[in-house]
């Protein structure tokens, strides 16, 4: 089962480093971690896509709330929250049909945001299973490089992870 | 008022600060700035002979005093020497504080010389580490470091600090505000329904075991363990860190659990309906298998670590805590019980163990581990601090030497650290001057850290070193007897003469061989100026009883042959 985990930390080298070690002694995986700014400087906000049972999840919130760099943990598991994955695709362009390519553009809602004369590159952004949708049906047009940028997520209505306090 | 002050003074002003009077350490390049300003303050430096004993100290002088011990070192080698010990200290939570010197800031990443990346390598063995490359930097770090070190649950923190930091100076003054981290504030309130359930499962249990651990004594909450005990009458089982949290001269003490606990407590815990966790983890040496842990048992968890709750087993009511302020609040809510029956039942378990007690044999000529211990802790009426080694001789101690206070046994747990005992002894000699140390060693684990006698001998600490010496690595020995056919692969060990070695280092130095002469021996050691080496000759091929084999359920233990069986063996010429 999927957890998504959000974690404000401190802003300070090696912080990234002591999350990841954390999940490499403890022997969890991570299936995505994006880390970035908030409205806050000082204070970076990570994303943590675990595969894990509802008491493993708890157990790693535990340990990363022991880290002294981090501020604040939240359990999106089981609230209802705003999930956005961001991928890349470059797909090839010679060798078959390109309107039924701009098609699946088209029903997809994914952007074109470059072409070249062999390739196009789409972007497509969702939630992660709309993402993965998109690119089960760009596969047999022939992904020629894709990249993704991992989930983010937050909490829906106005309940909201303050960084201000911590400013 | 603010003063120029170098960085290496700052380490200093800080340490003192702190109430540090006693470091541990070894000098080198990286360090010097801060070696050559130690001469100016009031902090009695301990020259070691390797940095691992270093941290083993500090360690044994937090265990034993209950401040927080610091080790220093160089970079590179020097660092590197530190890591077993801050493991050590990382799996015993005890709080110590490393400080290490650092290449200068401007060839961090070059590959210096003596350059190693010291917070990468004990990242995952430190509570928290720092690394400092900025004069400025040096007092907040110092000051999170002590306060990390002590705060929820202690542990390890390190500090490094590069040369060009120590070596430049600022205006400086010591800022007395306490340290206020914007994170790791520990959660130090039991939740209101988890102490509800706790008070219900408390009232309504007939077969309750009390399972102390280290968390009784760095809370401090012995008074109030022996107070929670007698109200409800529950009988008191001890993990091997937690002994001396609970006298063990009293009526409601078990005695120890677990891999070598006794055979009644293991027992007990199996048959009980009500555990209350201390201070403990459910470590596998203590629980065997987890599946068949105490199954008929509900579980109450007190523990200051939110992390350990649920880890291994299954909490019916957990309260992440202080334990002494968790006790105060179920000391209001418990009513007193009577469990006379269940006591009485436990009580009854004992004479088979008796039976078996190596005690019962007769004197057959041989030495016996448990003979030389129990000795000891008869002569010295229980009244010592004892550290110890890893391997038998530590179970042994466990089992016979009975601690009735805190901080009296000084041994590494969880990380089982072999080479541990000698310096630990000295550190805690160096916390509590006043009071008598033993260090009770195998003659394994002495010889990795033997060179520290000559720490010992510099500083003019006396610690009595007793050796069981059996000339093999007895608990890997053992293991290889009963799983694996006795073939004994790299365990037959020869030593040096030992009272040799005491005497090279100007020491006196001891052989006994008879069980009759164990008492002599010990009061002139006792008696003695100065640290004293006693080369005890045991028993080559005794084992430690009952066995728990690792990840087997807690009730099936092998026991010790009844006393027969024995007396025909020894009387076996070989």
């Amino acid at each position: 089962m999927h957890h998504t985990l959000v974690a404000l930390v401190e802003d300070k080298p090696g912080v990234l480093n002591r999350v990841a070690s954390l999940f490499r002694r403890r022997a969890f995986n991570i299936e995505s971690l994006t880390v970035g700014r908030t409205a806050d400087a000082g204070i970076s906000r990570m994303t943590i896509v675990i595969d894990s049972d509802q008491t493993s999840a708890e157990r790693v919130i535990a340990y990363l709330h022991k880290l002294v760099n981090v501020l604040q943990m939240e359990d999106l598991g089981g609230v209802p929250a705003v999930a956005r994955d961001l991928a890349l695709v470059k797909v090839a362009v010679a060798g078959h049909d390109r309107a039924h390519l701009l098609r699946v553009v088209d029903e997809t809602r994914a952007h074109i945001v470059d072409s070249g004369d062999q390739t196009m590159t789409l972007e497509i952004t969702g939630e992660p299973p709309h993402v993965d949708s998109v690119i089960a049906r760009l596969e047999p047009l022939g992904i020629i490089e894709m990249v993704r940028t991992g989930q983010v997520a937050m909490r829906r209505g106005d309940t909201a992870l303050n960084t201000a306090q911590y400013a | 008022m603010p003063m120029p002050r170098t960085g290496a003074q700052i380490i200093w002003e800080c340490l003192v600060h702190e109430g540090v009077n006693t470091v541990f350490g070894y000098p080198g390049g990286a360090i010097l700035p801060a070696y050559d300003a130690m001469l100016d303050y009031p902090v009695r430096h301990v020259l070691v002979r390797h940095e691992q004993g270093a941290t083993h100290m500090a360690d044994g002088y937090a265990r034993a005093g209950g401040g927080v011990g610091v080790a220093i070192a160089t970079s590179g080698p020097g660092a590197t020497n530190l890591v077993t010990g801050i493991a050590t200290a990382q799996m015993d939570s005890v709080p110590i504080v490393c400080i290490t010197g650092q290449v200068p800031s401007h060839l961090i990443g070059y590959d210096a010389f003596q350059e190693t990346d010291i917070t990468g390598i004990t990242l995952p063995i430190t509570k928290h580490s720092y690394l400092v490359t900025r004069v400025q930097d040096i007092m907040p770090a110092m000051k999170e470091a002590f306060h990390l070190a002590k705060a929820g649950r202690p542990g390890p923190v390190l500090v490094d600090i590069t040369k060009d930091a120590q070596q430049k100076s600022i205006e400086w003054d010591w800022d007395p505000t306490p340290v206020k981290l914007r994170a790791y504030r520990p959660k130090l309130a039991g939740g209101k329904s988890e102490l509800a359930k706790a008070v219900d499962l408390i009232r309504t249990c007939r077969k309750p075991v009390i399972l102390a651990g280290q968390g009784v004594l760095q809370s401090g909450a012995m008074a109030e363990v022996r107070t929670f005990a007698e109200r409800i009458n529950a009988p008191v089982a001890l993990t091997l860190l937690g002994l001396g949290a609970f006298p063990a001269s009293h009526p409601l003490s078990i005695g120890m659990m677990g891999m070598h606990g006794e055979a009644w407590v293991n027992h007990a815990i199996q048959e009980a309906d009500l555990l209350l966790a201390f201070g403990m983890r459910f470590d596998d040496r203590v629980t065997g298998n987890l599946k068949t842990y105490a199954i008929n048992a509900k579980k109450i968890h007190i523990d200051i670590d939110p992390s350990e709750i649920n880890k291994n087993v299954h909490a019916d009511a957990a309260i992440v805590a202080d334990l002494r302020d968790a006790l105060k609040d179920l000391l209001d809510a418990v009513e007193p019980k009577e469990h006379g029956g269940w006591l009485k039942y436990i009580g009854s378990m004992k004479g088979d163990s008796a039976v078996r007690d190596i005690q019962q044999l007769p004197d057959n000529g041989h030495l016996y581990a448990p003979h030389v211990i129990n000795d000891i802790w008869r002569i010295t009426g229980g009244k010592a601090i004892v550290a110890t080694d890893v391997g038998q001789h530590q179970m042994w101690e466990a089992q016979y030497y009975h601690h009735e206070a805190p901080r009296t046994l000084i041994t590494s747990g969880g990380l089982g650290t072999m080479g541990f005992g000698l310096p630990a002894a000295i550190g805690a000699k160096m916390a509590r001057p006043d009071e008598e140390v033993w260090a009770i060693v195998g003659d394994g684990g002495f010889q990795m850290t033997q060179a520290e006698l000559s720490t010992a001998a510099q500083e003019g600490i006396k610690v009595n070193v007793a050796v069981i010496n059996n000339g093999y690595l007895g608990m890997v020995r053992q293991w290889q007897e009963f799983f694996y056919e006795r073939r004994y692969a790299a365990t037959p060990l020869r030593s040096p003469d030992f009272v040799k070695i005491a005497d090279a280092h100007g020491l006196l130095g001891f052989r006994v061989e008879k069980r009759s002469d164990v008492e002599d021996v010990v009061r002139r050691a006792r008696e003695a100026d100065g640290t004293v080496l006693i080369d005890f000759r045991v028993e080559q091929e005794d084992s430690v009883y009952p066995m728990v084999p690792a990840g087997a359920d807690l009730h099936a233990m092998i026991r010790r042959p009844q006393p027969s069986v024995l007396v025909e063996s020894a009387a076996d010429p070989m």
